[in-house]
């Protein structure tokens, strides 16, 4: 049966991936060549696809496989299917969190969890900065790149813009500067 | 406990907006969250957030997902869980829908291409911004530093996996705070 196969194998994706994203993309293209829903090469097209649309990388490609195998009710299992140990997880997590947040040891361990959350999001920019200057063309386009994220980052943290302005204003310029 | 009730409608519509917006996957979201959940809605407070993105990278799942079941648990239960993570998921899912019918067209777009490597800058300065913000507010003693320091080397450098750092982080944060609580009680 196609659609329980669909489904176990993205709900098996969803469970078994932790950290986000890219972590889940190994995973996935264990799961999908395994099952020979798709090539490797195919895959590659896939991430690809899934970096330039919004949204989470894991949705993109669950939705894509989806559709690719099962059509439009495949999409919809899919995407389902790969969120849905999120929200059993999720529900789990926050019993337990309401139950013990007042409790020392848990505000003690949070309270040693902020600055490490802020050493990931930094680290998460020097990834997304290194692939992306790997890929700009000629000296013109990597100064325009480096503009753009600093006009970003001080519209963000000093001027207190909206990020989706500042998201579509990249587009625009991306459009205007690039080529 | 102040935090302010929203509808359904307010938690998907919301959710929406991120997702829609949200381009080169989990911790690139952050700031728009942030400016929603936290400035716009007042619906979680800094810290509260902060709490909320460590727990989303350390349960199974995508880290926008995550973060949007959190916050939906948080202010409406089951059904505003529901509610946030369905308005996270259904940009992607129309977008992709829409991409799937186009693959080839698609891929040999150079306007989108273009586009896309201006939007990818921007990334770049949001994630710079999210850490700057973050990190202000989060690192105001010696273990702090050390811990963003630590912690930003072993992602950087894919030395360790991110839930492991977040598990580090919350043991070295209780052997650091009992330490110096225990010194202040004598």
């Amino acid at each position: 049966m196609i659609f329980w196969e669909l489904f176990s194998g993205f709900f098996k994706i969803g469970l078994f991936t932790i950290g986000g994203g890219y972590a889940m993309l190994a995973l996935i293209q264990e799961e999908l060549v395994r099952r020979s829903w798709m090539t490797p090469q195919e895959f590659v097209d896939v991430v690809g696809i899934a970096e330039m649309t919004p949204g989470p990388v894991a949705i993109n490609s669950a939705t894509f496989v989806g559709f690719r195998v099962a059509g439009i009710p495949g999409a919809l299992l899919t995407s389902l299917a790969v969120v849905l140990p999120s929200l059993l997880c999720g529900i789990a997590v926050t019993r337990a969190w309401d139950k013990y947040k007042e409790a020392r040891p848990v505000q003690m361990m949070f309270a040693g969890l902020r600055p490490v959350v802020a050493g990931l999001i930094a680290a998460a920019a020097l990834t997304i900065a290194t692939a992306t200057f790997r890929y700009v063309e000629g000296l013109s386009g990597m100064i325009w790149t480096a503009l753009i994220a600093g006009g970003a980052f001080y519209a963000v943290a000093f001027r207190k813009l909206d990020p989706i302005l500042v998201i579509a204003a990249g587009a625009l310029l991306g459009l205007i500067l690039f080529r | 406990m102040t935090q302010k009730k929203a509808s359904l409608w307010k938690l998907f519509s919301t959710f929406f907006r991120i997702g829609a917006f949200t381009f080169g996957g989990g911790l690139a979201m952050l700031p728009l969250i942030e400016r929603q959940v936290v400035e716009t809605q007042g619906w979680v407070d800094r810290d509260e957030m902060l709490d909320i993105v460590a727990l989303s990278q350390s349960i199974p799942g995508a880290i926008a997902v995550n973060c949007s079941v959190f916050i939906g648990l948080r202010l409406r239960g089951l059904p505003g869980a529901i509610a946030a993570m369905l308005g996270t998921m259904t940009p992607s899912v129309l977008v992709i829908l829409i991409i799937a019918h186009f693959f080839t067209q698609f891929q040999s777009s150079t306007v989108l291409l273009r586009a896309f490597s201006g939007i990818k800058a921007a990334v770049i300065g949001l994630l710079a911004a999210a850490a700057f913000k973050v990190g202000r507010k989060a690192v105001v003693n010696r273990y702090g530093l050390v811990a963003a320091v630590c912690a930003f080397v072993l992602s950087a450098f894919k030395l360790l996996p991110a839930v492991w750092i977040i598990i580090l982080g919350a043991v070295g944060g209780i052997l650091y705070f009992s330490r110096r609580q225990g010194g202040e009680a004598q």
